[in-house]
């Protein structure tokens, strides 16, 4: 099992979502984050007051998919979520040892 | 009564007439009211001043009653005399200045409170609405125990009396008669209650605005001392001074007329036109906060963290609360429901919104983007430099005026913040200081009537209104300019030390760090 954990621009996540649930993808966790990268932040002007905001809102997504499904789902975020502008954001792969469902007790593919 | 109830003897006292209604309205209502505010205002008044002020309370208030019976003989007396009955306020005129006061107290309590609120960082928007809350009460509470008196009875040409003390002498509870206070027209007074009214709420907004100088790190009890003092010594006389002078009805003919003119305030005799407060509340004001700005010191991290404006939307509803809330301050400054009152509306509604356009063009054309605080902004710049010119000039003068100070207030909270170098936070300086002379000088250019001004008032006695000439007017103005920054530079600097003296003017950098909601005040303002 592999856990994905995808950053994302923001307006795009609604169809990432979509993408990941036509490959089989069945649930994913989103969280609203900050950050930078290479993509360059903005100025704010309140009266004389300039500030540079560096982080920018993103969105992460992390799901977890057993090794058959793996390419499929990084090739639905990568085409969901590509505006081929920098600032679309980064996909992290990294291996899980062990899933538990918390009502039933199963583990392994059977509790994703 | 003694000689410096000057505003309530220029018109004989009026006796009402002892209906049943009227009996039971004063015996009633009347003291009710006053028993409820003192109740309310109790703890600040106590934490203010010493015991000793309820005693005065009760000396003075005993004095009134026995002035009032050996005045009411004389009334008496004269009614077989088959004298002229006195003048006896319009309905109207009340109504309105009614309206006005409840307005003006508006532009305080919340306007200015979120205005400023919604300037500063999340972690100090509780402390910035309690300092405009408790200010509010604090200076309407000492209004009503001498400021009224030293402002607006006769003394010198810079305080006034006692004769006012705790109010003393505006109602007389034995025969429900009300003292009366002049207006701008012969034999229109007003009831000299609903005048205190309403500059009350003048000088307790007057003291709120410095607030944003020093916002986000100055102590609380700092605050409080600094606001006695201070509105004690610079508001009460410049009120005074400029202000001041004993009404249209004492000018009974030109062989009183220096007489008279000598009993008013310096600024007055002057000849210098401030139709609401552009000496008296903005100067006055604006230079006290750039004077506590550059002795608080800079908010830690300012010029390397971003102090963000915590919520736009607030100072947007702050701003647009402001515009309404000075229909009563400007248009009510005219004290009468009539046309000078309508010119000063038309003039206040019509200046911001040129100052609206003027900041927002030249902010978009400068800076590259229109912004929502840049038009909040224009519209208080508007609002304060025509607050000196409400009635005092014509429809080209609002124009002009409102158009002209967007651009300079613009400046003044940019080019001219980074050559002060000072942290005036919510720009008091470059708004309300700024904006003011602008308006005071420009109040002195477009009441010449040959630029669609009404001109003022020359002859009291004749009522006849003239102009002595641009540079002559425009000399006037600057010198009441220049009487109000340092005067009121002096008295802050003073002032602000004092606090520093007795209590620190600011908290410690860990509760400046912490947010004074949770630091000062226990509390926090959002639960996010």
């Amino acid at each position: 099992m592999k856990l994905i954990t995808a950053i994302i621009r923001p307006f795009k996540l609604e169809e990432v979502r979509e993408a990941l649930t036509q490959v089989g993808v069945s649930g994913l966790t989103v969280t609203e984050v900050k950050g930078y990268g290479r993509q360059k932040g903005h100025t704010e002007l309140y009266r004389g007051a300039e500030y540079v905001v560096d982080l920018l809102p993103k969105i992460k997504i992390e799901t977890v998919v057993p090794e058959n499904l793996l390419d499929s789902a990084l090739e639905a975020i990568t085409a969901a979520a590509r505006t081929d502008k920098i600032g679309d954001g980064k996909i992290f792969v990294s291996p899980i040892d062990q899933v538990l469902r918390i009502r039933t007790g199963e583990s392994g593919k059977d509790a994703l | 009564m003694n000689k410096s109830s000057v505003r309530s003897s220029l018109i004989a006292k009026i006796t009402k007439r002892p209906s049943v209604a009227a009996l039971s309205n004063t015996a009633k209502t009347i003291p009710m009211n006053i028993s409820t505010d003192w109740r309310r205002n109790a703890p600040v008044l106590l934490a203010t001043l010493a015991g000793g002020a309820a005693a005065l309370f009760f000396a003075t208030h005993g004095f009134a009653q026995e002035a009032a019976q050996t005045a009411a003989p004389v009334v008496a007396a004269a009614a077989p005399v088959a004298t002229p009955p006195a003048p006896v306020p319009n309905k109207g005129d009340v109504a309105w200045m009614l309206t006005s006061t409840a307005l003006v107290l508006l532009m305080s309590v919340p306007a200015l409170a979120l205005f400023y609120g919604g300037l500063v960082r999340t972690k100090n928007m509780l402390s910035v609405l309690m300092q405009v809350f408790v200010v509010f009460s604090l200076i309407t509470v000492l209004w009503c125990v001498y400021g009224y008196s030293v402002a607006f009875t006769e003394g010198n040409a810079f305080f006034g009396g006692f004769s006012r003390l705790f109010l003393n002498g505006t109602f007389n509870p034995a025969d429900g008669s009300f003292s009366m206070a002049g207006t701008f027209s012969k034999a229109t007074p007003l009831y000299e209650l609903v005048f205190v009214g309403f500059q009350a709420t003048f000088a307790a907004i007057t003291c709120c605005l410095i607030l944003g100088s020093i916002v986000e790190r100055v102590k609380f009890s700092a605050v409080l001392i600094f606001m006695v003092i201070w509105f004690t010594f610079s508001y009460l006389p410049v009120a005074h001074m400029v202000w001041f002078f004993a009404g249209p009805d004492a000018y009974t003919g030109a062989d009183v007329v220096d007489k008279v003119n000598a009993t008013a305030g310096y600024i007055w005799q002057m000849g210098a036109l401030d139709f609401a407060g552009g000496t008296v509340v903005h100067i006055n004001a604006g230079v006290a906060g750039l004077v506590g700005a550059f002795l608080i010191g800079k908010r830690v991290g300012y010029g390397r963290e971003a102090l963000k404006p915590h919520s736009l939307t607030m100072t947007m509803i702050g701003a647009s609360l402001l515009w309404f809330g000075w229909f009563g301050f400007n248009a009510g400054s005219a004290l009468e429901a009539n046309g000078s009152a309508g010119l000063a509306f038309i003039n206040t509604y019509l200046a911001t919104a040129c100052a609206v356009l003027s900041w927002t063009f030249a902010e978009w054309i400068i800076k590259g983007k229109p912004s929502m605080l840049g038009a909040a902004s224009g519209a208080v710049a508007g609002l304060v430099a025509i607050t000196p010119a409400a009635g005092n000039v014509g429809i080209p003068g609002a124009f002009a005026i409102g158009f002209i100070v967007g651009p300079i207030c613009l400046w003044g909270v940019t080019g001219l913040k980074r050559i002060i170098k000072a942290d005036d936070s919510l720009d008091v300086f470059g708004v309300h200081a700024l904006g003011g002379v602008s308006g005071a000088l420009l109040t002195g250019v477009f009441n010449a009537p040959s630029l669609g001004g009404p001109g003022s008032v020359q002859d009291w006695v004749k009522m006849t209104s003239g102009y002595p000439g641009i540079v002559k007017q425009l000399l006037i103005q600057a010198q009441a300019v220049g009487i109000t920054i340092v005067w009121t530079a002096v008295v802050a600097f003073i002032a602000f030390k004092l606090a520093d003296l007795i209590v620190g003017l600011r908290v410690s950098e860990e509760q400046e760090r912490e947010g004074l909601d949770i630091s000062s005040h226990g509390e926090s303002a959002y639960d996010m």
